[in-house]
């Protein structure tokens, strides 16, 4: 079944602050196999002129898509799950994400197309600190296999 | 704070020292939890194999972290990427053996950008296939 394309545009808010701990960062750097000090000792992220550990450039997945959840998971949009992959993902960053920092995440359906048998979904999360500073931007294309026919 | 390769000192063209990281299925757990990602394609051989898939795969996110980590090994600092993305092409299959899966990353700079900054195209493949395209960071340089 295609997609509700009444969903394009739709934007949703985090339902709350995504906080960054230190313990997350190097959970997640040890994930991803990276031994680099700057995602786990603040005094050699200290050391490298930051103001606390640093997160590695695809640690906002952690949360980016916590707010598009409540729209992609609407049955009403007709999206079946265990069909998606994902197709495309960037960031682009205005600053690095540090421990410490508190992040909101809009995220907005921008697109929807069909290639081929396949729906193509794009997602657009706009990342800033409770204060309204400009983090990093998501851009997410999942696909759902098969979705279009 | 900042990179430590110097935009003076790359040229257009240049390639970057080649890489290669190695994938297990314990990876593939620790990227689960610390990402949230519990799609069982990625841990569950049996789960894998009946939605008509060879084996576990690799999550597309752990693939692009370790693009991720090549280029910030290259530039000297993760703040230097000042933008990064892929396309999933192809699937890191994941054997349940004392191996895993390899995945070959190399890079090239395609460009260099005023303010310093310059565009590196990655390539990174496992087995037979090339599992990101499109695979493009701006690097903000000194």
């Amino acid at each position: 079944m295609a997609l509700n394309r009444d969903f394009i545009g739709r934007a949703y808010s985090s339902p709350a602050p995504y906080e960054v701990s230190r313990l997350k960062i190097k959970e997640f750097a040890a994930a991803i196999g990276d031994s680099n000090p700057i995602y786990r000792d603040s005094e050699a992220a200290k050391a490298a002129g930051h103001p606390d550990v640093v997160a590695p450039p695809t640690f906002p997945i952690v949360f980016a898509l916590a707010g598009a959840g409540e729209g992609l998971n609407d049955p009403e949009f007709g999206l079946d799950w265990s069909m998606v992959v994902h197709g495309e993902q960037r960031f682009t960053y205005e600053r690095p994400i540090y421990a410490g920092d508190q992040l909101l995440c809009t995220s907005t359906i921008s697109e929807i197309r069909s290639v081929g048998r396949n729906e193509f979904v794009t997602v657009r999360g706009d990342v800033t600190t409770v204060d309204g500073e400009p983090v990093c931007t998501s851009f997410n294309v999942i696909v759902e296999r098969g979705g279009a026919k | 704070m900042g990179a430590t390769i110097k935009w003076d000192e790359v040229e257009q063209g240049q390639e970057l020292p080649a890489a290669e990281y190695q994938v297990q299925r314990v990876n593939l757990v620790m990227y689960a939890g610390a990402s949230g990602d519990f799609n069982p394609i990625h841990w569950n051989e049996r789960f894998a194999k009946s939605v008509g898939l060879p084996d576990v795969i690799a999550h597309g996110m752990y693939t692009m972290a370790q693009g991720g980590r090549y280029v910030t090994d290259w530039a000297g600092d993760p703040a230097a990427v000042v933008d990064y993305g892929v396309r999933f092409s192809s699937m890191v299959v994941v054997p349940d053996d004392d191996n895993g899966a390899t995945i070959s990353v190399s890079g090239i700079i395609e460009e260099k950008l005023p303010d310093k900054r310059v565009i590196v195209v990655l390539t990174a493949r496992s087995g037979d296939s090339r599992v990101l395209s499109k695979a493009r960071a701006v690097v903000q340089l000194v």
